[in-house]
This record gives structure tokens, sequence and C-alpha cells, in this order.
């Protein structure tokens, strides 16, 4: 598939179709979700972090006046254990309604075990506290590498260790055998949260006719419809989904929580229900990313060329099997053309809520270890960071330590760029000072996806999708479209519509949305397009073979016709034109991005101040320039908060202790320089217009760089996410 | 225990009234009470500046004012910014610019870049992080909010 | 949030009559900013909410060269910041409500209700502390005045008995040749609780420490006054050795515990630093005072 360049609307920065409704506040997220008889629901959870629930007594609960519904998970159906497709992979049945109402144990602190609906929030919420449960506590264990003990608290069946994958490549016994310098150092991280800043929520009706229908802000409706047909033993068509403008996911809004709790209360009161999870909840009872441990080792040659890899993952699960390990072992030696590999993870469930995906899962905190030690390598063998990596970069054809070979890849290029930028070539300026750079890859997905479009009288066309638009991607849709019809963007108006409106469209995940259902509107575009002439051919009555289209013309020996000039006539000449496209893309081009930081460290205090920051990515083709600029500054500022500050504090008994955004300590405004940006282009092949998926590959280096960064600046490696101020004063005062 | 209590007050240059119970905060009485949704949630606690309003021309959280403390005020929403029909150039720039993504921080960035350009048609850019700071975005790191806004300046 | 009754009295009497309920739970609600978290959090609760912000007495800013400062209970942060005069008066002072919360806390948040509230990170007190001031106190026997650093007992916890009011905080007038400075040490640059704060105010006489007080937050069950940090600077010329050694004497005396936001050790060195940093910022202020 060839890319062509010389684009019209690809490449422009048109302001968004959702844009007016965005600024004024009359774009509608789920927690503005109103309706005729709407009541409230909240959620009773448990205190424990590891605990046998002997018994749930609900009576005085129900005695409240105003109360309209109690639920628990016996009001769950039994219908029995099998594979689901959660978006991105499949999980178990008995784990996600597990999760979602806790049957026999709960697992964190913070499960849910029970739920009220109420006319008022207040009511439901204080009639929820005096739902009485009986616990039997059981020891807890909060770390990866303590659940593997012998001997540690199992959380199901009997072992913790919910999965191990290995990756094998050459022989890494030799390859360290030829190395002149090895480095090894463990790691570890903190679990961290997406911290999106709007909570989850969800509104269910079920009527009396058996249909279920949910408005609810997430990353995938077809997912929550499908996990609701699971969970509560629903056919899928008799669920309906409207996805609700949703305020950030970046992973953690693909699971499902709260829509079938909702769903079963109203079930009962034959109310809609609404759920919003408080702050605390979110932090306690969603979907953090894993903290982990890791071991990893690098030889190399004196000219710098690695000889192998070795890598121990292991990571977090939280209280059910998912720990993103599995992805981590995929790209934690990405970057690096190696002759000999061995690669360890495993997932590792320990008492903590049950982990989710959050922007690249698995991968940062590998890049982490690997960035670290290649960094180390540069120092020990006198090597510039960027030439050492340039040596041994990956490029098309190199295999993989876990197999696949790279097809076109944009990793060389990235280096290059971060080589010439000038903040690499500016020097630091100051006592204190250092500077890191890292590099990180992330493979993103295709998936399947629908689009249909209609033209309109006017020449204009509304585009239906179903990806939830977490960040401008209706528009960089549209855009695709208006590319092949030759009309401006603006003429375009997208919607993204309900389960019932669009066929199955996976999650808004997985650096998906921009590559496969924009490709399923440049199919549907298409699909216009050759309506078009068929419906020109007979209007003009001439040979559909002599009917050209370009630019937006038709054009035939008869004559010409603009789009709006043939829409007009569409009804009277057959019908409406309505093209449409699914799309289960195999050609997901993989996303290299590069970083370079520098800090400042006062020496006094152990506090890091980041004086520079740029960020350097493959991005195929940037659609849209400035949502693809905003998603390097967004995914950078996510990986400073996550070097530096943000943690889950737990105490012994498993309690998080900063479940707030006033100790949970994301980057503010203040906090932050400019964050500048590179956009690399080496078109992906796989897909018409060069796509490569860009939203999570720009979290998977800041870790790396911030660390090689202090690290320089105060002259001590340090091995331990985050490099908080009394971390690094620690780490100064004890050098 | 007192039921509901009637408040009488200005919001976006209209007189408004309505009932509410003393402890439903002032955002949940916008939101659930008078359908003003635009004002949002993030936290419930003052640590993330999406449910910013101006309460008689300074910006506060109204997480955290009662419903019934804003008797005889004026307030000011994210919805009473455009006038009549046409946005503020703040909500122009912020489009220009591209400086949302999800947009859940964005009224809350609106209002109170309003309040600082009100009071400081030329801030520096500093000044500009400082007065932000209570307001949290996650998906844009920043940097085009404060373009955006150093562009109307 | 438990339901409770409200009351917006318009004067002392009347709100010491409503804090003096009996039987009930009463709470004084000022900026809202510390209550209204804890009511929801479900730390403290409320049979009645007497909201003080109508009563003229704990809304008034008043200065005098004779008597000094009157900053009323309920006066927001953002007031005191705006005031040109109090920047140049009370430097310290501003420092603190400058950096409470963020701009959007600062319209609400009160000094009185900083203090009131009795937080050991209190970020208004150790400049309240350092700047000598009084707590002007009406009850149901009278008025009563208390010095700042004897108000707060335990954590969360302050000295008002039943029906009690903060109805101001009184400062003498700057002396000459003075300087106030408060800093504090937290992880991000804004929006934080104090890891340690330190609050100082100096006198001059010429290059020479006439007077000094030094108070610190975050390191004791309450806001911590270090005479003896202070007492260290009396007649020593200033020079970094006198400075260094009245922060080792405040950083000797702090008590500090080790929670999520630092460690005992970790807060006791950063004492020694912010108080070392804080003097250095008062006497450039002495200095350049007039």
């Amino acid at each position: 598939m060839s890319t062509v360049t010389g684009y019209k609307v690809i490449g422009t920065r048109p302001v968004r179709h959702d844009g007016a409704d965005k600024v004024t506040g009359r774009a509608l997220y789920g927690a503005d979700y109103a309706a005729a008889g709407l009541v409230h629901g909240s959620i009773l959870r448990s205190p424990h972090a590891h605990a046998k629930i002997v018994k749930i007594d609900t009576s005085k609960a129900a005695k409240v006046p105003g109360v309209l519904a109690i639920v628990t998970a016996a009001d769950l159906p039994e219908s029995g254990d099998r594979m689901v497709d959660v978006g991105e992979g499949p999980q178990p049945l008995s784990h996600i309604r597990g999760n979602i109402l806790a049957l026999d144990k709960v697992l964190y602190k913070g499960h849910a075990v029970a739920a009220v609906a109420a006319a008022s929030v207040h009511v439901a919420e204080e009639a929820a506290q005096l739902i009485e449960v009986e616990y039997e506590p059981l020891e807890a264990v909060l770390s990866a590498p303590a659940a593997m003990k012998p001997g540690a608290p199992i959380l199901h069946g009997d072992t913790n260790v919910a999965l191990h994958v290995q990756h094998v490549k050459g022989d890494v016994e030799a390859g360290f055998a030829e190395a002149d310098v090895i480095v090894q150092r463990e790691f570890t991280t903190s679990t961290v949260h997406q911290g999106y800043i709007e909570p989850q929520n969800g509104t269910a009706f079920w009527s009396s006719d058996g249909r279920v229908s949910v408005w609810t802000s997430t990353q995938g409706s077809f997912v929550v419809r499908d996990v609701m047909a699971a969970v509560l033993d629903v056919p899928v068509s008799q669920i309906k989904v409207t996805p609700m403008e949703i305020g950030g996911g970046f992973g953690g809004k693909i699971p499902v929580y709260l829509e079938p709790v909702a769903a079963l209360l109203s079930k009962k009161c034959g109310r809609p229900v609404k759920l919003v999870m408080s702050r605390k909840d979110v932090f306690e009872a969603t979907g953090p990313t894993p903290g982990s441990f890791m071991r990893v080792k690098i030889g190399a040659k004196k000219d710098g060329t690695i000889t192998a890899g070795l890598a121990y993952l292991a990571n977090e699960a939280g209280a059910f099997p998912g720990g993103m390990v599995s992805a981590g072992a995929m790209c934690v030696f990405a970057a690096y053309d190696i002759e000999n590999g061995k690669i360890d993870g495993y997932d590792v469930m320990v008492n903590k809520p049950s982990t989710a995906a959050y922007r690249a899962p698995g991968a940062p905190n590998a890049a982490f270890a690997v960035e670290s030690l290649i960094d180390e390598l540069a120092e020990k063998l006198g090597m510039d960071p960027i030439e050492l990596r340039l040596k041994n970069a990956a490029k098309e054809g190199t295999r993989r330590v876990d197999g696949p070979k790279f097809r076109r890849i944009g990793l060389v290029e990235v280096l290059e760029a971060m080589k010439a930028h000038p903040h690499y070539n500016t020097p630091l300026g100051g006592p204190n000072r250092g500077r890191g750079v890292a590099v990180g890859f992330w493979f993103n997905i295709g998936l399947e996806s629908s689009c249909s479009i209609s033209v309109n009288s006017d020449g204009k066309m509304a585009l239906i999708e179903g990806s939830t638009d977490i960040g401008g991607s209706r528009t960089s849709i549209a855009m695709q479209a208006a590319e092949v019809l030759g009309i401006p963007v603006a003429d375009i108006n997208p919607s993204v519509v309900d389960t019932d409106s669009i066929g199955f469209t996976n999650v808004t995940g997985g650096s998906r949305t921009t590559f496969a259902t924009g490709w399923a509107a440049y199919e549907a575009a298409l699909d216009v397009v050759r309506q078009l002439k068929e419906r020109a051919a007979k209007i003009w009555s001439v040979d559909l073979a002599e009917v050209t289209f370009d630019a937006g013309v038709l054009k035939s020996s008869a004559g010409t016709m603009t789009i709006a000039e043939i829409a007009p006539k569409l009804n009277g000449t057959g019908g409406p034109v309505v093209g449409r496209a699914t799309v289960n893309p195999k050609g997901a081009g993989g996303s290299f991005a590069g970083d370079i930081v520098d800090v400042e460290v006062d020496p006094e205090t152990g506090k890091t101040t980041i004086l520079r920051f740029t960020a350097v990515q493959d991005v195929g083709k940037a659609i849209h320039p400035s949502y693809v600029e905003g998603q390097l500054q967004g995914g950078s500022v996510q990986g400073i908060g996550w070097a530096l500050n943000e943690e889950y504090f737990m105490r012994e008994d498993g309690t998080m202790m900063n479940s707030s955004f006033l100790d949970y300590r994301m980057p503010t405004i203040l906090d932050l320089p400019m964050i500048d940006t590179v956009l690399v282009e080496v078109p992906n092949p796989g897909h018409p217009y060069g796509v490569r998926g860009v939203g999570e590959a720009n979290i998977v280096p800041p870790l790396g760089a911030i660390a090689n960064a202090v690290s320089h600046a105060i002259g001590v490696r340090m091995t331990s996410l985050p490099m908080n101020p009394p971390a690094v004063w620690k780490a100064i005062s004890t050098k | 225990m007192a039921g509901k209590v009637h408040v009488q007050t200005t919001i976006n240059g209209q007189p408004a009234e309505f009932l509410c119970e003393p402890r439903q905060s002032l955002l949940e009485v916008l939101r659930d009470v008078l359908g003003l949704t635009g004002t949002k949630e993030g936290c419930n606690d003052g640590n993330c500046g999406a449910c910013t309003v101006m309460l008689d021309g300074r910006i506060v959280n109204s997480c955290l004012v009662f419903g019934v403390e804003v008797e005889g005020k004026s307030i000011t929403t994210i919805e009473g910014i455009a006038k009549d029909g046409e946005l503020h150039p703040l909500q122009q720039s912020f489009l220009k610019n591209a400086a949302l993504q999800c947009g859940i921080c964005t009224p809350g960035f609106i209002m109170a870049a309003k309040s600082l350009l009100d009071q400081e048609p030329h801030p520096t850019e500093e000044r500009i992080r400082f007065y932000l700071a209570n307001n949290l975005c996650r998906c844009t790191g920043y940097d085009k909010i404060v373009r955006a806004i150093q562009e109307v300046c | 949030m438990k339901s409770f009754d409200y009351e917006s009295p318009k004067t002392v009497a009347a709100a010491v009559a409503l804090l003096a309920t009996p039987g009930k739970t009463v709470h004084a609600l000022a900026g809202g900013t510390d209550l209204i978290v804890q009511l929801r959090g479900g730390r403290r609760e409320a049979d009645l909410v007497v909201d003080i912000k109508a009563i003229p007495e704990l809304n008034q800013l008043s200065y005098d060269a004779g008597t000094g400062l009157t900053l009323g209970a309920a006066v927001a942060c953002c007031r005191v910041y705006e005031d040109a005069s109090l920047k140049r008066l009370y430097p310290g002072l501003v420092d603190a409500v400058s950096l409470i919360g963020g701009t959007q806390i600062q319209s609400r948040a009160s000094v009185g209700g900083n203090l009131a509230n009795a937080a050991p990170s209190a970020d208004a007190v150790p400049a309240l502390i350092a700047l000598g001031a009084t707590c002007v106190i009406a009850g149901p026997n009278g008025e009563r005045n208390v010095p700042v650093e004897e108000f707060c007992v335990a954590p969360g916890k302050n000295q008002l008995q039943a029906g009690e009011l903060l109805v101001a905080l009184k400062f003498p007038a700057p002396a000459p040749h003075s300087g106030s400075s408060y800093l504090r040490f937290i992880p991000r640059n804004e929006m934080d609780i104090a890891v340690v704060g330190a609050g100082v105010c100096v006198v001059l006489d010429g290059d020479t420490f006439a007077s000094a007080r030094i108070a610190l937050a975050s390191v004791a069950p309450t806001p911590l006054f270090v005479p003896a940090a202070g007492a260290a600077l009396v007649g020593k010329p200033v020079s970094d050795a006198a400075i260094a050694e009245a922060a080792q004497t405040a950083a000797a005396a702090a008590k500090p515990i080790s929670d999520m936001r630092g460690t005992a050790e970790y807060r006791t060195h950063l004492c020694g630093v912010l108080v070392k940093r804080a003097l250095n910022e008062a006497v450039k202020r002495a200095k350049e005072a007039n």
C-alpha cells in the first residue's frame, strides 16, 4: 500500500467538531446524564484488604426512608464461567463478576460488596453505611516478591503467580561471556494511577420489557455491552450502551465497574439508577497500573555492541490476574537488536485493586530498568548515550527477543532527531544539574472498527462511528474521510454513537483509534465515492468505467459535478447514498519515542525541578498535528509524575493512605516547563495514510530519561520510583 | 433537623432560586438541582479545580461552598462566559490551540484563566502557572493551555 | 455527609449563643476549605454549622501604627495578600497566605480558620507566632486573649471551649528594622501540605540581631514555637554562622513523626534548611525596611 503525499486535509489543524460544546460546558459527560425518575446509588466497600465474607445483613439499610433497592453479589446470576473479551483480550467471567461485587472474599480494601439506590445520593450513602457485613479478616500480601514467597497468603487457587511468560533468543550465557562490560541492577516501581480527572460513572435502566439501557463514560461501549451481557446473563442485543463524553481514560476506563451494579439496582426498583465514584473510590477501587520489581542485566563489547540481555520482571496484578507483564516482556528489549536475550515475566496477585491498562501498560516499568542500564553502560564505555543506542538500534527486519520481526519502524530517525536537537546541543549550565535520555516502544493494535457516512442533500456528510473520543479523535477520523472525498473536514459532521447505531467497534485504547477507526472512515468514504460514481454514470447515462472522481469532483465526457451538485439529485435518482465499512486491520505500526530531559536537584532538599523536556516520537503520519503533539505532551507529563512523586502509599494492612489528589501528587501546571515536541514521520506502510498509533509510546521513555538525569545530577544511580525528595535526599546524603 | 432551605441568588447575571439541604454543596446544587452541568466534579475536596466558578468576582472551588452560603451573592459559571452565542476569546483560543483533549478540566481552566486575565491582562508565564496551580489537567501536560492563554494576553 | 442545620448569625453574641447550644455538635464555618472536606470525609460531624462570615468583627482588616494589625478571623487569604501595605509590614504573613492551597482555596480560606483547624502543618501559624500575634476569643464568659503559640493543643484540636469563638488576630506594629518570612517545603510547587514549614521574624540593630522569633510547622503535634532558636540570635552579628546555629537549635527542638509526607529524619534535616533560608530572607527584608 503506498502512502500519498501532498494532502489537503491531513496534516492541517482544524478546530475539533465537539470543540464549542466542550469549551462552553454544553458537552454531556456521564455524570451529567439526567432523565425522568433518575435515582442515585451508593456502593458499600470492604474495609479489609483480604477477608472472607461471612454474612451480609441489609435489613437496617432497607428500613431507611427513601431507599428503593439494595443489591449484593447474591443478585448476580450464577451463569458459570467462560472467557469474555473485555477489549484488548479475554478474561474469565468469574473474575469480572468477582471484581464488580465480591461474593465469598474481599481481595482489596475498597472491593465492592453491596449497593443501595435512593432518590437522594446522600440517603443512598447513609443507607449503604448501615449495611452490616461480617468479615473474617485474612492476612494480606502487598508486593510481588512477598506474594511469590512460599507461605504467602494466597488470593485464588493455590498460587499468586497468575502468569509466567518467557522469551528466549539465542544463548544469553554465551552472550554475557562475550561481553567486556556487564551492568546489572534491581529496580522497583510503585503502584500509580492513570489519574483521569473524571471519576467513573454509569447510569442504567432495566425496563419492564427486559431491555437494559446504559449511559456511561467509557473507552469501549461495545465492551460494556458484552461484559454486562455476560455478567447479567442477558442477550447482547437487549443491551444498548450510549457513550457519553469521557473525561480521560488512559486505559483505566476499559474495565467495567459500575454499570452492572446500576442495572441490578434498576431491575429491582424500576428506575434509572446513576452511580458515580468518589475520588477515593477511583483510587481504591478501579485499576491502577502494576507496581513492579525487576532485575535486568545487559552485557556489551567495548565497542558498544550489546551481546546479551536478561530480564526478570515481576508485576503486581492486584486482586485478579492481569498485570500487563506480557506487554512489558514484549517491549523490554524492543529498542535493541540483541542476539541473545532471555525474558521471564510474572504477573503476581496481591491484595491491591485489580490493575488495569495505563498507557502502554507494562512497558514504562520495563523501560525504566533497561534505559537506566543502557545509560550506565554508556558511562562505563565512555560513549555518548544516544550513540550507544544508535549502534544497537532496532530496525526493519530486526527480530525482537519475543519473536516478531519489525516491519518499517522509525527508531533510528527518532534517535537522529534527538541527537540533532538544539536541546541536546545546549550546555546544561549550572551545578546540581543533569541531563538524561531514553527511548521506548509500544506495539499498537488494530482490532475492529465500523463507520458509516451519509451524504446529505447539501453535499455535506454525517459520519457515525463507535470510538469514544478522549482526545479529538472524531475529528482526526473525519479528516481521513474528508481527504478521500476532497471536501473540507468542516463539511463532515462526526458523531460517536450507541451500540445499536453502528457496527461493533473495539475500545478506544491501544493507540488504535486514529489508525483503525480512521481506516474504517477511509473505507466508508471510498464506498461513498464508489456509489457516487455509479449514480453519476446513471445520471449522465455514461459507462461507469469513464466516470472519474478527484478532489471532490465527478467527471465524464458528459460534464462535471461536485459532490454539492450531485447531492440534491440523489433521492430522485435511486435513493440516498450511505457509505459503510468495517475493518480489522493487521498492519498496526509500532511507535518509538525518545526523551531528552534536563533537571536540577536541590541538594539540601532532594527536590527535582524539570528544567527542559523534549519529547520525540515516530508518529507515522500526523493526521492532526496539534492533537498528536498533545499526546506526546500528555504522556510525557504522566511520566514525569510517575518518576518523581506519584505512588500508592500503602499501610501494612493494605490501606491506601493517600487516596486523594492532595497526597497523590500529580504534576500541577506550576511544576512543569513547556514540553517541546518533535513529530518524526516514518509512515506506517500498513495504513493508507501511514498512521501509527501515537497515544501510548510517549509514556514509555520518561521514567528512564528522568532517572538518568537525576542520577547524573546527584552522582548516584536511582533505581526506585518515585524519586521523591526524601528518596533523592537520602541517596545524596548516604553517597 | 430542618428540611430544605430556600436560597435566592444571581447566576450568570440572572436571578435564580433553589431549595437545598444545608449539606449540599454549591457544585451539587448547580449540577443536580439547577441542571447547570458545565461545572464538573473531579475530586470533591478542592484539589483539582474542575468545579471552579466565580463567586462575587473571585474563583472558588464550588465543591467547598455550601449552596446555602450563596444567598444574595453573584455566581458566574462556564455557561455564562460566552455572550449572546459568541465564544469568549479564551474559549476561541483554547480551541484554536488544541488546549483540551478530553475537555473535563476545560470549564474550570477557562473560569480560572478568565479571572486571571480580568485582573492582570498581561501575566508572565510564571504568573499564569502560579495562578492556575489549583486546576489539574491529566491529558495535555498544560503546555497548550499556557500557550492558549498567552495568545489572548 | 451527615445532615445538619445551618445558621448565619450577624453578631458575635448570637454566634456565641449558637456555638454554646447544649447537646449538639456545633462547628463554626468560615472559608469551609477544611471543615467541608472533614464533614464530607467523616472526620468531623456537625448537628449545627454556624456561618460566621456575616459578623462584622470577623471581617475587619485594619492597621494603625499605634496598635498594629487587627485581622478578623474570617478574613480570606486573598484579602491579605491583595493588600500592598500588609506585604510591606508583615511579609511573612503574606508569604504564608499566598501558599495555602491554590487561588481558589485562597479566595475562601481564612487565616483564623487555618489556625482554628489546628493542623500541625497549618501554613499560617508559624508566621502568626513569629509575628507575635494574639488570639482574641469571645465566649459565654466574655472576651479573652491568648498568644497564638498556646492556641493549638493537639493535632486538630484548639483550646476553644464550648461556645467560644475566635474573633480576630492582633499583631503588634512591626518594629523598625524588622523583617519576617515564611517558607515551607513541599514535594510539588503548590497544593501540598507542608512537609516542614518555618516562620521567622527578626529585628536588627545595625548589623546585629536584636531579637528573633522562630516557629515551625509539621514537626510536632502542634505548630511549634522555638524560643531557644530565636534567643540564640540575640546580640549576635548577622552571619552565616549565627544563622546556622539558630537553624540547628530549631531542628533540635523538632519532634516530627514519620508519615507519608516525610520521615522524621528528613523533616528534622529540612527544619535546619528552611530556618536558614527563612532567616536569610527575613534579614534581607529587615535591611530593606525602614
